[in-house]
């Protein structure tokens, strides 16, 4: 009996995450089903779309200039090494637009906006507002996660873009002030390397991390326990969630995108 | 009238309504009683269709509540919350005003803002608690906000979950008296959960009790008096000692 436990522990965790998934993929069909019917929140959409993509500018900025720079000194130093320094502004250029944009501010946003997102909505939960709305003729789903859910699909490649061209900022900054870049040179290399679908696999990328992560926001808020407790583990459990389901979109959409 | 029958509720083992049958006729004042975990808020919200029943049936006026249109059917219910559950990012007359805003029965920004203050009027509040948040309102301002809310729409059926549950005796005594007055000036059907027996006395045209996952008693609060039902007596006068365990 003994010498089974652990492959029961692991069948019991393996149910568990399936299970787990089939929650979130129930929630997400509802969202999306919602989505495409009246009534639409309007007020509640343009609030998140505030909330979400406007305040998150700053964390994104910040992120990204500081992760160009960062990578303008790795490429240079690194490509040293075979004499390919005059590499820096292509691969700060594909290095953002393709993946460090998008999956920095991805997991920014899943930081700040899914805990954010999850502690709103779980403490509704406990406090009963969210019974509350049902007693209104209100949908929660409809009126909490739907307008979320667009404003974070709608907004974050946007912070991508914005994200992008602050990190490629820093680079340059970095390669002209530190590394000795010509300003000129180094701008038309960067326009020069990057092609459109560089930009907009980065974009859709980021429209996916935005739906995913105020997904796992308003899906953990909605099914928070009970007391502070309860609410501080659905946040928990949120920013988790959407950052890995980030990590292991970004491989398979890398792969669809760029594998062939 | 609400007619419920044999229904039950569990979660995990705990089988909290083990065979509810009561009935509630139209226009009736009705609160039930019962100690602490004993099931009346999941009572009610299997009623609402918060919660969904295991067994058993639940009907409105003879329909089926799981089989009918669920906003048509929700429009009919005001529900007052333990906790008030206001809406913290709103201002108290959006509050109050939250149906009038949006649905079937949508009005003008103005319109349910007139109908808010009046609601809060109704409610012993002055016009000026309109425009501030719930967070800037003491508890009996608060339950003041939430029974306002409840019967903005004037429904015909009106729920009140412990309403006086962490106020102090004479804001309890306000709220039961306004309570008492809207449910008869409104000729509404109430259903009140509490175990606060000046509750029961101010609101109550009959009296349930609920114990052990069934309805234990019924009858009028003058017959509740009389009764020489060994729960009915232990749970009025408070004691101890009886067939109710203290330690649940």
């Amino acid at each position: 009996m003994s010498l089974l436990a652990p492959v029961a522990g692991l069948g019991r965790a393996t149910l568990g995450l399936l299970a787990a998934l089939g929650r979130i993929a129930f929630f997400a069909g509802q969202v999306l089903s919602h989505m495409l019917r009246p009534p639409f929140y309007l007020r509640e959409f343009l609030h998140a779309v505030m909330q979400i993509g406007w305040f998150s500018l700053p964390v994104v900025g910040m992120t990204a200039v500081f992760t160009g720079g960062a990578l303008a000194l790795q490429i240079y130093s690194g490509g040293a090494r075979f004499n390919a320094e005059l590499v820096v502004p292509n691969i700060v250029a594909i290095g953002m637009v393709r993946e460090l944009g998008p999956v920095l501010g991805g997991l920014m946003v899943a930081a700040r906006v899914a805990s954010s997102i999850a502690a709103e909505i779980g403490t509704m939960k406990v406090t009963e507002q969210i019974d509350a709305l049902v007693t209104l003729s209100t949908n929660p789903i409809k009126y909490l996660a739907v307008p979320r859910v667009a404003a974070a699909t709608l907004t974050v490649p946007v912070l991508v873009a914005v994200g992008d061209a602050i990190g490629i900022a820093g680079g340059w900054l970095v390669g002209v002030n530190r590394l000795g870049f010509n300003s000129a040179t180094y701008l038309q290399s960067t326009v020069n390397f990057l092609e459109g679908w560089d930009i907009v696999s980065g974009l859709i990328k980021g429209a996916v991390f935005g739906f995913i992560v105020a997904l796992m926001g308003c899906y953990h808020g909605m099914t928070s326990g009970r007391g502070a407790q309860g609410v501080g583990q659905a946040t928990k459990s949120a920013v988790v969630a959407a950052s890995v389901m980030i990590l292991a979109t970004n491989y398979l959409l890398t792969g669809l995108f760029f594998t062939s | 009238m609400i007619a419920l029958r044999q229904v039950t509720r569990s979660f995990g083992r705990n089988a909290v309504l083990r065979g509810v049958s009561l009935d509630i006729p139209s226009g009736q004042s009705m609160v039930i009683i019962g100690g602490s975990g004993t099931g009346k808020s999941v009572l009610l919200k299997c009623i609402l269709g918060l919660v969904r029943p295991d067994g058993g049936t639940i009907t409105l006026d003879g329909q089926d509540v799981t089989k009918v249109e669920r906003d048509a059917f929700l429009a009919r219910f005001g529900m007052l919350f333990q906790g008030g559950a206001l809406f913290d990012s709103m201002r108290v007359w959006e509050n109050v005003a939250f149906r009038l805003l949006r649905g079937g029965a949508k009005q003008s920004k103005a319109q349910a803002r007139d109908r808010a203050i009046e609601k809060l009027r109704r409610v012993g509040l002055t016009p000026d608690v309109a425009d501030l948040y719930p967070a800037e309102l003491s508890g009996g301002m608060q339950k003041r906000v939430g029974l306002a809310r409840a019967i903005a729409a004037e429904p015909e059926i009106i729920f009140f979950d412990e309403p006086t549950t962490g106020l102090d005796p004479i804001m309890a005594g306000v709220i039961n008296a306004l309570i008492r007055e809207i449910v008869t000036e409104m000729g509404a059907t109430a259903i009140t959960i509490t175990h606060d027996m000046s509750s029961v006395r101010a609101i109550a045209d009959r009296v349930a009790m609920l114990h052990a996952g069934v309805i234990q008693w019924t009858g009028s609060v003058g017959e509740m008096d009389a009764t020489s039902d060994p729960y009915v007596q232990q749970f009025i006068h408070g004691r101890a000692e009886g067939p109710i365990a203290a330690i649940r």
